[in-house]
């Protein structure tokens, strides 16, 4: 494992720093701003009122839910795509990928063309008693279909760091593949799973378009914290930024975890790719 | 129970043969990209290859022919493999690992760590049980790695160059390990080092372009080489060709003088076989004595022991530094090799 020494020679040119600087400050200045523009004296009753709090308890259980479902589908992607190779495998990288690019309003729509009421298996889930859009179920199906990628992305990038050797020294001594699997293939992928994970939470966290536009914004069904905000901001700014506020501390608090340095040093370029 | 294989993988040129007894160790040689580690993978289960059939006693590793199509997976053929680097699972301890086998193998946790020390202790490394992988020496992590191998109580033991990756004072107490716990066991052994075939293996089997180019008992193959490979091992000069009344007669119609085996007949392939301290080494030709002499062009000078390797293309000659200094070598320099014919040795390819 490398570690950052302050006398190394990093062969950086001088200007490359002001640029970076430049684009650090890109980033940070908008949230200083907002933080200017906080009213401190009203923070906690507004982001403490009721439909905030109801608006944050969703987002938090359905990301939540999400990032499980990410998690149980993400997962055997990855593997498929990281290792056994077969026909049509970029183009399924590439279909898995598509929500990273797509506007989440158009994922939003093609959700409600496949679960809504006249959708493709909407239809028959109607007819099984089923109904799916405008649900809290629909917040977390559009959150899943916009979260995924980044799990399989993360999670196959630490699988082809991690190499199948491991795997292959395991089928010899006797596992058989589930064991292997459970064994040797997750824990040696663990860091790569857990920051991809985090980062398929935080993007459900910041989902909008696709939920807006599948789920609706009932509140304390679907309105989750970004649409809360987003409907507050029309009526009440102090509320809405000290909303957006909560939600970057959240964000912070979520990217911190993910981006420490993985203990072990089995898969440290994959764990942050 | 012996262990049988045939099988062949068109795409890498891959072709053999050969059977072990059941306590039986062979070191494979050849050079790079012979198909040495081709072949464990097909055994392992790694890699399948066109056709073939390969058995432990009654247990079919693999059937592909014509009518047959029968593949077992890697996990239950038994054939624990030892590669290069140790490969300890980084996320378990060294007795974790070395429990892993048992454990797939249906074990309790406890009676799996209980095997997992019995062999710690056989390999001397009791006691580093509760350490990572990353807290161990490439010498160490080998040694519990044989641990781990042995462990799996397999019928066939593969290992792929298990020294090569290990500093000039790790390999020689791997090497005494594995010569204690090999005895006895079924193994084929991967190695570039001739002392792994001495120290460990009944048995050579030289592999050269995915074929057997030569086998037998390892003093056997060392003494007698006939492939080029194994020559070059056993750090002789070897020309092959047609044996006559004269020599053996090269396919550039260079004639090498020598003496001849009984078994040797005129008109079979033949080999001359000489070691590089017979050659002695003129600047002009030798004239009226019974003698080989070939003129050559020198490619390279490397210290060897207390001598100088001459190297003139396949063929080399040890001479000392001061005659190098009087006869004035360079590369390059045009020379004559002078051999004795006694020195030589000619027998059956």
């Amino acid at each position: 494992m490398h570690r950052r020494s302050g006398t190394g020679y990093t062969g950086i040119p001088a200007w490359i720093y002001a640029i970076a600087a430049a684009g650090a400050l890109f980033v940070l200045l908008p949230l200083v701003a907002m933080v200017a523009r906080v009213n401190w004296s009203e923070f906690i009753p507004l982001i403490t009122s009721e439909s905030s709090l109801t608006a944050l308890g969703l987002s938090l259980r359905t990301s939540a839910a999400s990032t499980a479902s990410c998690i149980v589908l993400g997962v055997p992607l990855a593997l498929i795509l990281a290792r056994s190779p077969f026909p049509g495998q970029r183009l399924l990288r590439a279909f898995v990928l598509l929500p990273l690019v797509l506007p989440p309003v158009v994922g939003g729509i093609a959700l409600l063309y496949t679960f809504g009421r006249q959708g493709l298996l909407g239809k028959s889930l109607e007819l099984a008693g089923i109904q799916i859009a405008f649900s809290t179920t629909a917040v977390v199906l559009a959150q899943t279909y916009v979260a995924l990628p980044f799990l399989v992305v993360s999670l196959e990038g630490a699988l082809r760091t991690a190499g199948n050797k491991y795997e292959a020294v395991a089928a010899t001594l006797g596992a058989r593949p589930g064991t292997v699997l459970r064994r040797v293939t997750i824990p040696l992928v663990l860091p790569g799973l857990a920051s991809g994970a985090v980062l398929s939470f935080a993007r459900s966290l910041g989902e909008f378009g696709a939920t807006l536009t599948f789920a609706g914004s009932l509140q304390g069904v679907t309105r989750t914290l970004p649409l809360e905000i987003y409907l507050q901001r029309e009526t009440d700014a102090d509320a809405a930024v000290a909303l957006s506020l909560l939600l970057v501390a959240v964000a912070v608090a979520v990217v911190g975890l993910s981006y420490r340095r993985p203990r072990l040093g089995v898969a440290p370029e994959g764990a942050l790719r | 129970m012996t262990f049988q294989l045939d099988a062949t993988l068109a795409a890498r040129g891959f072709e053999v043969s050969l059977s072990l007894g059941p306590a039986e160790t062979i070191a494979i040689l050849g050079p790079n990209g012979a198909g040495k580690s081709t072949l464990l993978s097909i055994i392992s289960g790694l890699l399948r290859p066109d056709a073939g059939k390969a058995t432990i006693g009654e247990k079919v590793l693999f059937d592909l022919s014509a009518d047959t199509n029968i593949w077992r997976a890697p996990h239950t053929r038994g054939t624990a493999l030892l590669a290069q680097e140790a490969l300890l699972f980084p996320h378990l301890s060294a007795l974790d690992n070395v429990a892993f086998g048992p454990r797939s193998a249906g074990a309790s946790s406890a009676a799996a760590r209980e095997t997992a020390m019995h062999w710690l202790s056989e390999v001397d490394a009791d006691s580093l049980a509760s350490r990572r992988p990353g807290q161990l020496s490439g010498g160490q992590a080998q040694r519990v790695a044989v641990a781990r191998a042995l462990a799996a109580d397999p019928d066939l033991l593969l290992l792929d160059e298990p020294m090569a990756a290990l500093d000039i004072h790790a390999a020689p107490l791997l090497r005494r390990l594995l010569k204690r716990v090999l005895a006895g066991r079924r193994a084929i052994i991967i190695t570039h080092d001739i002392l792994d075939a001495l120290m460990l293996a009944d048995r050579v089997i030289v592999l050269e372009d995915g074929r057997i180019t030569e086998q037998g008992p390892t003093r056997e193959v060392l003494e007698k080489p006939r492939s080029r490979f194994a020559a070059g091992l056993a750090g002789l000069n070897l020309v092959a060709g047609t044996v006559s009344d004269a020599g053996v007669t090269t396919a550039q119609g260079m004639v090498v003088a020598g003496h001849q085996d009984e078994s040797v007949e005129p008109g079979q392939d033949g080999v001359a076989v000489f070691p590089p301290s017979a050659v002695s080494v003129f600047l002009t030709e030798e004239h009226g004595s019974p003698r080989n002499s070939f003129r050559v062009i020198i490619t390279d000078l490397e210290p060897h022991g207390d001598q100088i390797r001459v190297r003139a293309g396949r063929l080399s000659a040890d001479i000392t530094p001061a005659a190098s200094a009087d006869l004035g070598l360079v590369p390059g320099m045009s020379v004559y090799f002078v051999i004795k014919a006694a020195a030589i040795a000619i027998y059956p390819a």
